[in-house]
């Protein structure tokens, strides 16, 4: 089905990552939050396979409840984002004029702010919290898309096949979602998986500073960002967070090149 | 008898950086029930920009001022609100481009692209939907139906493709097909079988059709009544034998010298 043979490692990797997530409780051998005071810091080894943070808590349970944050996270805010930018591009560039002109310098001004910058100052302003961190990411996150979108509808609009479209009397909002949107579908999917693995680099980012879950929750950046304080006498309480973000980011990426190759028609045919 | 399309004193300026260029100046002809107007002249007369006009396809800019009347049906187009216009373009008046390669949209298959006529404007649905389709891919000459429903622009031929464009322009039965160079891209021999499905589609459904041409020998094979244009203007306009047999204005008879 994929001639691009990373793809499948791209699904195993998300499929273990998603199998993982869903069935964290079942999985993990012991309560994610569970402290230990005597067990701080201990080495990977038979009963803990990953080894505990400076907690005590086990790395390897933790790690797999953390996985139900970041999938569910990156999932919201690249769907909410997605649709928000997808529309927002196909109507600027489908319309021009004014709406172009209004849409397009919002995303300039959006666009002018280095986005993890933007992101802190609007998570400081609303609060730390989890959902608070979702809601920044997708004022931020459906950018791209409408600027992506709207490139590509300012080509196709151009093109014979719409003018057709037009000319057998269909309803603009038909020519956007059934002419044009499957035209540019591919390109948006290669967005959304990258789309995909920045979110949760943005998440752990924040997370890391402090900005996102409650101290103790078990998202990889707040793992990560624990475990900087020891790096240097255990260096394994920030390498498996940072190992899982690396793979997840990975495995989205092969997964986007793959969908791309695959449901692009222009590709299939050679 | 009124006839059923009347275009009346057409003009059109176009805006090009800062400057006014006269596109079309005072173009009058008509249509009646089941006959052919043949348009023809040389690239840049002005054939395209007045069919196009009809349907008020032309973008803004680069129009800049139209003028004149289109009656269709007690209706004047140039007046009509865009969602009455929406009603006419496609079911009472179609549309056939020159190159049906770029007329097609390529990430859908034929059959969903004539399904998408037929459910905006006639709103069939389901196996009924399928079997139209199918039944105006065969009425269009085009072989296995069946199967070539399912397939994609790129995996049909350009006499195949051309004749699935009119297939899609039949879909909702138009009073009018206006078909702008639609065998330009075509070699010779698929020329002239799409010309004789034209003239047979012609003949069988009644249809009036506006066919936009630089070829006088496609004029002289398929049309009732000819206009000549040169310029954005008409050079000789009337029954094809008059036209042909008494030439009005010496392009004309350059034209036909070349025959």
């Amino acid at each position: 089905m994929f001639k691009n043979k990373w793809t499948y490692l791209g699904f195993f990797i998300l499929g273990v990552f998603l199998v993982c997530a869903i069935f964290a409780p079942y999985l993990a051998p012991e309560d994610p939050y569970q402290i230990s005071l005597v067990k701080q810091l201990a080495l990977p080894s038979g009963d803990e396979i990953l080894g505990r943070d400076r907690n005590g808590g086990d790395i390897f349970s933790r790690l797999l409840f953390g996985a139900r944050i970041s999938l569910v996270i990156s999932v919201v805010v690249v769907a909410v984002s997605g649709l928000i930018g997808i529309t927002l591009g196909l109507i600027s560039g489908y319309y021009g004029g004014w709406i172009d002109t209004v849409l397009m310098r919002m995303v300039d001004i959006l666009l002018a702010f280095p986005p993890l910058l933007l992101a802190i100052a609007l998570v400081a302003v609303l609060g730390p919290s989890l959902s608070n961190i979702v809601i920044a990411l997708i004022v931020l996150g459906w950018v791209p898309f409408a600027r992506l979108v709207r490139g590509q509808v300012l080509s196709l609009k151009q093109r014979n096949y719409i003018l057709a479209a037009k000319t057998s009397g269909q309803a603009d909002v038909r020519i956007m979602f059934v002419h044009i949107l499957p035209n540019i579908i591919s390109t948006v999917i290669v967005q959304a998986t990258f789309a995909l693995a920045s979110v949760i680099i943005s998440e752990s980012s924040l997370s890391f500073l402090g900005l996102g879950a409650p101290p103790g929750t078990p998202s990889w950046g707040a793992m990560l960002s624990e475990g900087k304080r020891v790096i240097l006498d255990a260096p394994h309480v920030s390498i498996f967070p940072g190992l899982a973000i690396m793979l997840v980011v990975i495995g989205f990426n092969f997964l986007g090149d793959g969908l791309r190759d695959r449901f692009d028609p222009k590709t299939n045919r050679l | 008898m009124t006839p059923l399309l009347e275009v009346k004193h057409l003009s059109i300026d176009f805006k090009l950086n800062d400057q006014i260029i006269p596109i079309l100046k005072d173009i009058s002809f008509t249509l009646n029930k089941g006959e052919t107007l043949g348009i023809v002249g040389e690239s840049g007369s002005g054939k395209t920009v007045t069919v196009q006009s009809i349907l008020r396809l032309i973008p803004k800019p680069p129009l800049y001022r139209i003028s004149g009347e289109i009656w269709f049906k007690q209706q004047d187009l140039l007046q009509l609100p865009l969602s009455d216009l929406r009603r006419i373009r496609g079911q009472k008046i179609a549309y056939i481009f020159q190159e049906p390669m770029t007329a097609l949209n390529p990430v859908l298959t034929i059959g969903e692209q004539i399904s998408e006529m037929l459910k905006e404007h006639q709103k069939i649905k389901g196996s009924d939907l399928k079997e139209k389709v199918i039944e105006l891919l065969y009425e269009t000459g085009i072989p296995s139906p069946e199967l070539r429903v399912n397939n994609y622009p790129h995996e049909l031929s350009g006499g195949m493709r051309q004749r699935a464009m009119i297939a899609m322009a039949l879909s909702c039965d138009p009073e009018i097909l206006l078909a702008d160079e639609p065998t330009t891209a075509l070699d010779v021999t698929i020329q002239a079988q799409i010309l004789d499905l034209f003239q047979k589609i012609a003949r069988d459904r009644g249809m009036a059709v506006i066919f936009v041409t630089h070829d006088l020998s496609v004029i002289a094979e398929i049309a009732n009544q000819v206009l000549v244009m040169k310029s954005g203007t008409i050079m000789d306009y009337g029954d094809i034998f008059t036209v042909f047999d008494h030439p009005t204005s010496d392009y004309t008879k350059q034209l036909l010298a070349f025959i």
